[in-house]
């Protein structure tokens, strides 16, 4: 189990997990996802990690889903899969998830890019949703989360075609927020992980909270749960030691309270 | 590895391909244009090559593309020339400039057309005397395909890049080095020895720095100075862990020479 993700903390606050599947190009199979799910839960669990960066390697993040997984399942089968229970999971996780993807994420892996909050691209990564080339369509949210990320002309392109998509065009709209050189993309997620870590961790629950209703609310709902977070954090001593430190003209010490 | 329309040979780390259909002055043909993919992909992957030449066979570099694979029937329909520029000249103008080592040409002859293009696109092109650079397409009422209005202006100004393409007169290797088109001129006998030393010396030269060093200059030119500065920020870090840098560093406190190995 171990070996389909390694986990590492560089750092505290950080985890880093890294997809380990290099002779199957990181394909997401079910146990892949599930362990993943599992990591994911641990850190929710612990207090000392503030922030989590997800990659794989430096050819791959993940090319797709286990076909030969996929291939054995009928429509009833597909019914009882668990599999929407585990991209829920991933879903669900309330800390930052910050992707960092080099090489080709492609299908599955494309979307589970899609469930990063933040992500940054080496200069060789290559997205596409390849699903119609096998008669399928994204299962896992990828007509969805894309559609709402660059709306629906290049979706339904990128979609019916499979198409590849380069770094520069993940950048162009909005699918990536860095391009870096493939050599140091890992390094500077971890960078941008610490340095949200250092960050008032009940405030970064809140905008991530905030943010992801976007897609779930209307605005005048949306600017309502971000009042609410708003007023709910004036509870908190992080906020005053945020207002009292910038007074104060000193680094605020945030402890998460 | 048996090619037609080229010859390939590799001595002392550095790749040479010449091409080899001196008597269509070594015009692309499709086969041309394979055997060329093939060749160029396979040494930009390869550790063992740290240099690339290209040059011609006989007395021409390269005439471009073979008009005798397009003659156009004047009843027939109009060709689709972006078919083969998607196809063929595109991807090796990006396999020229993207190959992660120096990529030296020999022009020995003329060059005219996408031949003279092709040359631009390398990173040190060192001329015969006697060879010329003609910027053709004007005369047959096309454009200058294969990088030629990306690299031109670049290399030499708005107004001479204007002029070359819009005359199409042929250029003479000494002009074209007095206007910073090309690195330099050789006497016609002299070429295939200062290129090969040339060649000699960058293969055994910090080739990951080199290599990063080609990438940064093509992309200066869509940058800005900002941009330009965390593009130099970033490669600096990559460069700084590689054992080339550690040798170098070592070589000069010992006051020796480095023995790089490209990595």
């Amino acid at each position: 189990m171990e070996m389909l993700i390694q986990a590492t903390q560089p750092s505290p606050a950080v985890l880093l997990l890294k997809l380990n599947r290099p002779e199957k190009r990181n394909a997401l199979n079910n146990a892949t996802l599930q362990y993943l799910g599992q990591l994911l839960q641990q850190a929710e669990g612990n207090p000392e990690i503030k922030a989590v960066v997800l990659t794989g390697n430096n050819q791959c993040f993940a090319a797709g889903a286990d076909l030969t997984e996929l291939a054995q399942m009928d429509a009833v089968a597909l019914r009882a899969d668990i599999r929407p229970q585990l991209w829920q999971v991933i879903d669900q996780f309330s800390k930052p998830l910050i992707v960092a993807v080099n090489g080709y994420a492609l299908g599955a892996g494309f979307e589970l890019v899609l469930h990063a909050d933040i992500v940054i691209c080496g200069e060789n990564a290559q997205f596409a949703l390849p699903e119609i080339n096998l008669g399928m369509l994204p299962g896992a949210g990828g007509t969805q989360r894309l559609g709402r990320l660059v709306g629906q002309q290049l979706t339904m392109r990128w979609a019916m075609t499979g198409e590849m998509i380069s770094a520069q065009q993940a950048l162009q709209h909005g699918i990536c927020c860095q391009i870096s050189p493939s050599a140091l993309t890992v390094q500077y997620a971890v960078e941008l992980a610490e340095k949200i870590a250092q960050k008032a961790p009940l405030a970064i629950g809140v905008i991530k909270q905030s943010v992801k209703s976007i897609a779930e609310t209307s605005l005048s709902q949306g600017l309502k749960l971000e009042r609410q977070n708003f007023v709910w954090l004036a509870a908190t001593q992080d906020r005053q030691e945020g207002i009292t430190a910038f007074f104060e003209k000193r680094k605020a010490n945030f402890k998460g309270v | 590895m048996d090619y037609q329309s080229i010859l390939v040979e590799v001595k002392q780390a550095v790749g040479y391909l010449r091409l080899n259909r001196p008597k269509q002055l070594n015009s692309f043909n499709v086969q041309m244009h394979e055997e060329v993919a093939q060749v160029l992909k396979a040494w930009s992957k390869d550790p063992e090559i740290r240099c690339v030449v290209i040059s011609g066979e006989g007395r021409g570099f390269c005439a471009g593309q073979d008009l005798g694979d397009r003659v156009v029937d004047p009843n027939a329909d109009a060709p689709d020339l972006g078919q083969s520029i998607e196809k063929f000249y595109n991807p090796l103008i990006q396999t020229i400039v993207n190959m992660p080592k120096p990529v030296i040409c020999a022009v020995n002859g003329v060059a005219a057309g996408a031949g003279a293009n092709i040359a631009l696109a390398c990173d040190i092109v060192i001329a015969a005397k006697s060879a010329s650079f003609v910027q053709a397409f004007c005369r047959l009422g096309l454009v200058p395909d294969s990088g030629g209005t990306w690299f031109l202006p670049r290399a030499v100004g708005h107004a001479r890049a204007m002029g070359l393409a819009l005359l199409g007169d042929k250029l003479p290797a000494e002009r074209a080095k007095d206007i910073g088109m090309i690195w330099d001129v050789a006497e016609d006998v002299e070429l295939q020895d200062k290129v090969q030393q040339l060649a000699e010396h960058l293969a055994k030269q910090p080739t990951i720095g080199l290599s990063l060093i080609k990438k940064a200059l093509h992309q200066s030119s869509d940058h800005s100075l900002q941009e330009q500065l965390t593009l130099e920020r970033d490669f600096q870090r990559i460069a700084g862990r590689s054992d080339d840098y550690r040798e170098g560093v070592q070589a000069f406190m010992q006051k020796r020479e480095p023995m790089f190995k490209g990595q």
